[in-house]
Protein backbone atom coordinates (compact mmCIF):
# COMPACT_ATOMS: atom_id res chain seq x y z
CA UNK A 1 0.00 0.00 0.00
CA UNK A 2 1.09 3.50 -0.80
CA UNK A 3 2.59 5.31 2.20
CA UNK A 4 0.71 8.56 1.47
CA UNK A 5 -2.66 6.81 1.32
CA UNK A 6 -1.80 4.94 4.47
CA UNK A 7 -1.05 8.08 6.49
CA UNK A 8 -4.15 9.75 5.01
CA UNK A 9 -6.29 6.84 6.16
CA UNK A 10 -4.62 6.93 9.57
CA UNK A 11 -5.66 10.58 9.98
CA UNK A 12 -9.23 9.47 9.37
CA UNK A 13 -8.91 6.82 12.04
CA UNK A 14 -8.43 3.83 9.72
CA UNK A 15 -5.40 1.76 10.59
CA UNK A 16 -4.02 -0.39 7.81
CA UNK A 17 -1.16 -2.81 7.92
CA UNK A 18 0.36 -5.77 6.10
CA UNK A 19 1.14 -9.27 7.28
CA UNK A 20 4.81 -8.51 6.78
CA UNK A 21 4.68 -5.43 8.98
CA UNK A 22 2.84 -7.28 11.74
CA UNK A 23 5.27 -10.18 11.54
CA UNK A 24 8.34 -7.95 11.71
CA UNK A 25 6.82 -5.79 14.43
CA UNK A 26 6.26 -8.84 16.57
CA UNK A 27 9.70 -10.26 15.92
CA UNK A 28 11.66 -7.09 16.48
CA UNK A 29 10.04 -6.52 19.85
CA UNK A 30 10.68 -9.99 21.22
CA UNK A 31 14.30 -10.71 20.43
CA UNK A 32 15.61 -13.07 23.07
CA UNK A 33 19.37 -13.03 23.47
CA UNK A 34 21.46 -16.02 24.38
CA UNK A 35 22.89 -15.71 27.89
CA UNK A 36 26.44 -15.97 26.74
CA UNK A 37 29.47 -13.87 27.56
CA UNK A 38 33.11 -14.43 26.70
CA UNK A 39 35.01 -11.62 28.39
CA UNK A 40 34.70 -8.15 29.91
CA UNK A 41 32.11 -7.00 27.32
CA UNK A 42 29.72 -9.43 28.97
CA UNK A 43 29.79 -7.23 32.09
CA UNK A 44 28.51 -4.32 30.00
CA UNK A 45 25.92 -6.63 28.44
CA UNK A 46 24.75 -7.63 31.92
CA UNK A 47 24.62 -3.97 32.94
CA UNK A 48 22.52 -3.20 29.85
CA UNK A 49 20.02 -5.85 30.88
CA UNK A 50 19.72 -4.53 34.43
CA UNK A 51 17.48 -1.76 35.73
CA UNK A 52 19.69 1.21 34.95
CA UNK A 53 19.79 0.69 31.16
CA UNK A 54 16.91 -1.76 31.07
CA UNK A 55 17.09 -3.81 27.89
CA UNK A 56 13.56 -4.97 28.78
CA UNK A 57 12.25 -1.80 27.13
CA UNK A 58 13.08 -3.47 23.83
CA UNK A 59 11.51 -6.79 24.76
CA UNK A 60 14.93 -8.37 25.04
CA UNK A 61 15.38 -8.94 28.75
CA UNK A 62 14.80 -12.69 28.50
CA UNK A 63 18.35 -14.01 28.34
CA UNK A 64 17.95 -17.67 27.49
CA UNK A 65 20.35 -20.25 28.90
CA UNK A 66 19.75 -22.53 25.91
CA UNK A 67 20.46 -21.78 22.25
CA UNK A 68 17.24 -23.60 21.37
CA UNK A 69 15.20 -20.70 22.74
CA UNK A 70 17.36 -17.77 21.69
CA UNK A 71 17.02 -15.45 18.67
CA UNK A 72 20.09 -13.31 19.14
CA UNK A 73 23.68 -14.13 19.92
CA UNK A 74 25.61 -11.25 21.46
CA UNK A 75 29.24 -12.21 20.99
CA UNK A 76 30.49 -10.25 23.98
CA UNK A 77 34.23 -10.51 24.27
CA UNK A 78 37.43 -12.02 22.95
CA UNK A 79 36.88 -15.15 20.91
CA UNK A 80 39.90 -17.37 21.38
CA UNK A 81 40.65 -19.97 18.76
CA UNK A 82 39.86 -22.65 21.28
CA UNK A 83 36.44 -21.12 21.94
CA UNK A 84 35.50 -20.37 18.31
CA UNK A 85 34.22 -23.89 17.44
CA UNK A 86 31.91 -23.77 20.46
CA UNK A 87 30.61 -20.32 19.50
CA UNK A 88 29.85 -21.47 15.95
CA UNK A 89 28.21 -24.65 17.22
CA UNK A 90 26.00 -22.67 19.62
CA UNK A 91 25.03 -20.41 16.73
CA UNK A 92 24.17 -23.46 14.64
CA UNK A 93 21.97 -24.76 17.40
CA UNK A 94 19.87 -21.62 17.52
CA UNK A 95 16.61 -21.88 15.59
CA UNK A 96 15.91 -19.50 12.71
CA UNK A 97 15.40 -16.55 12.58
CA UNK A 98 18.67 -15.77 14.33
CA UNK A 99 20.85 -12.71 14.54
CA UNK A 100 24.33 -11.89 15.76
CA UNK A 101 25.67 -8.74 17.39
CA UNK A 102 29.48 -8.67 17.55
CA UNK A 103 30.08 -6.58 20.67
CA UNK A 104 33.38 -4.85 21.23
CA UNK A 105 36.74 -4.55 19.52
CA UNK A 106 37.68 -8.19 20.19
CA UNK A 107 34.57 -9.73 18.72
CA UNK A 108 34.75 -7.61 15.58
CA UNK A 109 38.49 -7.77 14.91
CA UNK A 110 40.50 -9.30 17.72
CA UNK A 111 40.90 -5.87 19.34
CA UNK A 112 43.93 -5.31 21.58
CA UNK A 113 44.73 -9.02 21.33
CA UNK A 114 44.77 -9.04 17.53
CA UNK A 115 48.47 -9.96 17.42
CA UNK A 116 47.94 -12.85 19.80
CA UNK A 117 48.54 -16.30 18.37
CA UNK A 118 45.43 -17.69 20.03
CA UNK A 119 42.86 -15.00 19.26
CA UNK A 120 40.34 -15.14 16.45
CA UNK A 121 40.43 -11.88 14.50
CA UNK A 122 36.69 -11.35 14.44
CA UNK A 123 33.79 -13.75 14.75
CA UNK A 124 32.51 -12.58 11.35
CA UNK A 125 35.07 -14.97 9.83
CA UNK A 126 32.77 -17.85 10.67
CA UNK A 127 29.21 -16.63 11.22
CA UNK A 128 27.25 -13.81 9.55
CA UNK A 129 27.25 -10.81 11.88
CA UNK A 130 24.33 -8.38 11.66
CA UNK A 131 25.60 -5.51 13.79
CA UNK A 132 29.18 -4.66 14.79
CA UNK A 133 29.78 -2.42 17.81
CA UNK A 134 33.22 -0.89 18.34
CA UNK A 135 34.50 -0.04 21.79
CA UNK A 136 36.66 -1.62 24.43
CA UNK A 137 34.31 -2.40 26.02
CA UNK A 138 31.35 -0.59 24.44
CA UNK A 139 29.14 1.12 26.98
CA UNK A 140 25.60 -0.21 27.51
CA UNK A 141 24.31 2.73 25.44
CA UNK A 142 26.30 1.39 22.50
CA UNK A 143 24.70 -2.00 22.95
CA UNK A 144 21.28 -0.36 23.07
CA UNK A 145 22.11 1.44 19.85
CA UNK A 146 23.18 -1.82 18.26
CA UNK A 147 19.93 -3.29 19.43
CA UNK A 148 17.88 -0.54 17.86
CA UNK A 149 19.88 -0.94 14.66
CA UNK A 150 19.06 -4.64 14.69
CA UNK A 151 15.39 -3.83 15.25
CA UNK A 152 15.45 -1.56 12.20
CA UNK A 153 17.11 -4.32 10.23
CA UNK A 154 14.45 -6.84 11.29
CA UNK A 155 11.77 -4.32 10.38
CA UNK A 156 13.17 -4.06 6.84
CA UNK A 157 13.15 -7.79 6.19
CA UNK A 158 10.82 -9.04 3.48
CA UNK A 159 8.40 -11.89 3.93
CA UNK A 160 8.25 -12.99 0.31
CA UNK A 161 10.11 -12.47 -2.94
CA UNK A 162 13.72 -12.97 -3.93
CA UNK A 163 15.01 -10.58 -1.27
CA UNK A 164 13.23 -12.32 1.59
CA UNK A 165 14.93 -12.94 4.89
CA UNK A 166 17.37 -15.83 5.17
CA UNK A 167 15.22 -17.92 7.46
CA UNK A 168 12.35 -17.80 4.95
CA UNK A 169 14.54 -19.02 2.10
CA UNK A 170 14.91 -22.80 1.94
CA UNK A 171 18.04 -22.55 -0.20
CA UNK A 172 20.05 -20.49 2.25
CA UNK A 173 21.91 -22.32 5.00
CA UNK A 174 20.90 -22.29 8.63
CA UNK A 175 24.07 -23.97 9.85
CA UNK A 176 27.62 -22.87 9.18
CA UNK A 177 30.64 -25.18 9.15
CA UNK A 178 32.21 -25.55 12.57
CA UNK A 179 36.00 -25.03 12.43
CA UNK A 180 38.30 -27.49 14.11
CA UNK A 181 40.94 -26.51 16.62
CA UNK A 182 44.01 -27.57 14.66
CA UNK A 183 47.69 -27.72 15.48
CA UNK A 184 48.54 -24.19 14.36
CA UNK A 185 45.26 -22.49 13.54
CA UNK A 186 41.59 -23.16 13.15
CA UNK A 187 40.82 -25.49 10.25
CA UNK A 188 39.64 -23.80 8.07
CA UNK A 189 40.88 -20.37 9.29
CA UNK A 190 37.71 -18.72 7.96
CA UNK A 191 34.49 -19.57 6.19
CA UNK A 192 34.88 -18.21 2.62
CA UNK A 193 31.10 -18.16 2.18
CA UNK A 194 30.86 -15.58 4.96
CA UNK A 195 34.18 -13.73 4.97
CA UNK A 196 37.05 -13.17 2.59
CA UNK A 197 40.36 -11.55 3.32
CA UNK A 198 40.39 -7.95 2.04
CA UNK A 199 42.33 -7.49 -1.17
CA UNK A 200 45.10 -4.90 -1.11
CA UNK A 201 44.78 -2.44 -3.96
CA UNK A 202 47.92 -0.51 -4.84
CA UNK A 203 47.72 2.61 -6.91
CA UNK A 204 49.99 3.36 -9.85
CA UNK B 1 -27.71 -31.15 32.53
CA UNK B 2 -27.90 -27.49 31.57
CA UNK B 3 -26.01 -26.72 34.79
CA UNK B 4 -22.89 -28.05 33.13
CA UNK B 5 -23.24 -25.93 29.99
CA UNK B 6 -20.95 -23.13 31.29
CA UNK B 7 -18.29 -25.74 32.05
CA UNK B 8 -18.50 -27.08 28.51
CA UNK B 9 -18.30 -23.57 27.07
CA UNK B 10 -15.30 -22.80 29.27
CA UNK B 11 -13.60 -26.05 28.25
CA UNK B 12 -14.12 -25.34 24.55
CA UNK B 13 -12.84 -21.78 24.96
CA UNK B 14 -9.80 -22.98 26.92
CA UNK B 15 -8.91 -25.63 24.36
CA UNK B 16 -9.40 -23.13 21.55
CA UNK B 17 -7.22 -20.62 23.35
CA UNK B 18 -4.42 -23.16 23.54
CA UNK B 19 -4.79 -24.82 20.15
CA UNK B 20 -5.44 -21.77 17.95
CA UNK B 21 -2.00 -20.12 18.34
CA UNK B 22 -0.29 -23.48 17.82
CA UNK B 23 -2.34 -24.14 14.69
CA UNK B 24 -1.65 -20.63 13.40
CA UNK B 25 2.07 -21.06 14.01
CA UNK B 26 2.00 -24.37 12.15
CA UNK B 27 0.12 -22.85 9.23
CA UNK B 28 2.56 -19.95 9.14
CA UNK B 29 5.51 -22.33 9.14
CA UNK B 30 4.02 -24.35 6.29
CA UNK B 31 3.33 -21.24 4.24
CA UNK B 32 6.43 -19.15 4.85
CA UNK B 33 9.33 -20.54 6.83
CA UNK B 34 10.89 -23.79 5.64
CA UNK B 35 12.28 -26.34 8.07
CA UNK B 36 16.03 -26.31 8.35
CA UNK B 37 17.23 -29.19 10.44
CA UNK B 38 20.94 -29.88 10.71
CA UNK B 39 23.51 -32.00 12.42
CA UNK B 40 24.31 -29.47 15.15
CA UNK B 41 20.73 -28.35 15.59
CA UNK B 42 19.53 -31.90 16.12
CA UNK B 43 22.31 -32.70 18.56
CA UNK B 44 21.18 -33.85 21.98
CA UNK B 45 23.25 -31.48 24.06
CA UNK B 46 23.33 -27.73 23.76
CA UNK B 47 26.41 -26.61 25.68
CA UNK B 48 28.48 -25.98 22.54
CA UNK B 49 30.79 -28.92 23.10
CA UNK B 50 30.45 -32.15 21.22
CA UNK B 51 29.39 -35.02 23.42
CA UNK B 52 31.97 -37.76 23.75
CA UNK B 53 31.61 -41.40 24.70
CA UNK B 54 28.60 -43.35 25.78
CA UNK B 55 25.82 -42.14 28.06
CA UNK B 56 25.44 -45.66 29.50
CA UNK B 57 28.24 -45.47 32.03
CA UNK B 58 28.31 -47.26 35.38
CA UNK B 59 28.17 -45.25 38.55
CA UNK B 60 30.10 -46.35 41.59
CA UNK B 61 27.79 -47.75 44.25
CA UNK B 62 30.13 -46.94 47.13
CA UNK B 63 28.01 -44.06 48.34
CA UNK B 64 25.78 -46.56 50.16
CA UNK B 65 28.31 -46.43 53.02
CA UNK B 66 27.66 -42.73 53.48
CA UNK B 67 23.94 -43.42 53.38
CA UNK B 68 24.20 -46.02 56.16
CA UNK B 69 26.37 -43.86 58.40
CA UNK B 70 24.13 -40.85 57.79
CA UNK B 71 21.14 -42.91 58.91
CA UNK B 72 22.93 -44.07 62.06
CA UNK B 73 24.24 -40.74 63.26
CA UNK B 74 21.72 -38.28 61.91
CA UNK B 75 18.31 -39.86 61.42
CA UNK B 76 18.59 -41.96 64.56
CA UNK B 77 19.22 -38.84 66.65
CA UNK B 78 16.02 -37.29 65.35
CA UNK B 79 14.05 -40.33 66.42
CA UNK B 80 15.86 -40.79 69.73
CA UNK B 81 15.01 -37.32 71.02
CA UNK B 82 11.19 -37.69 71.01
CA UNK B 83 11.70 -41.26 72.21
CA UNK B 84 13.60 -40.01 75.26
CA UNK B 85 11.06 -37.28 75.98
CA UNK B 86 8.08 -39.66 75.84
CA UNK B 87 9.95 -42.54 77.49
CA UNK B 88 8.09 -42.70 80.80
CA UNK B 89 4.68 -42.71 79.18
CA UNK B 90 5.43 -45.41 76.62
CA UNK B 91 3.75 -48.79 76.50
CA UNK B 92 5.84 -51.97 76.49
CA UNK B 93 4.92 -52.61 72.86
CA UNK B 94 6.17 -49.19 71.74
CA UNK B 95 9.37 -49.69 73.76
CA UNK B 96 10.10 -53.04 72.07
CA UNK B 97 9.35 -51.59 68.67
CA UNK B 98 11.74 -48.70 69.26
CA UNK B 99 14.41 -51.10 70.47
CA UNK B 100 14.10 -53.12 67.25
CA UNK B 101 14.57 -49.92 65.26
CA UNK B 102 17.64 -48.92 67.27
CA UNK B 103 19.03 -52.44 67.05
CA UNK B 104 18.78 -52.40 63.27
CA UNK B 105 20.77 -49.20 63.06
CA UNK B 106 23.31 -50.41 65.63
CA UNK B 107 23.77 -53.54 63.55
CA UNK B 108 24.59 -51.25 60.64
CA UNK B 109 27.12 -49.42 62.80
CA UNK B 110 28.74 -52.69 63.86
CA UNK B 111 28.93 -53.79 60.27
CA UNK B 112 30.47 -50.51 59.13
CA UNK B 113 32.92 -50.62 62.04
CA UNK B 114 34.01 -54.13 61.12
CA UNK B 115 34.46 -53.08 57.53
CA UNK B 116 36.88 -50.39 58.73
CA UNK B 117 34.86 -47.45 57.38
CA UNK B 118 35.28 -45.50 60.61
CA UNK B 119 39.08 -45.62 60.44
CA UNK B 120 40.70 -42.59 58.83
CA UNK B 121 43.27 -43.71 56.29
Amino acid sequence: MDQGLKSELQKQGVFTTTLEELYNWGRKNSVWPLGFGLACCAIEMIAASMSRWDLARFGAEVFRPSPRQADLMIVAGTVTKKMAPQVVRLYNQMPEPKYVIAMGACAISGGPFKQGYNVLKGIDRFIPVDVHIPGCPPRPEALLHAFMTLQEKIDQQQLTGAGRARHLNADKPSEFPVPEFGEHDLQPPNNPAVWRAPVLKRQG
Amino acid sequence: MSDYLPVVILAVAAIGFAVTPLALARLWANKFSPKKPGEDKNATYECGLESKGDAWIQFKSEYYLYAIIFLIFDVETIFLLPFAVAFTGLSAFAFVEMMIFVFMLVAGLVWAWQKGVLTWK
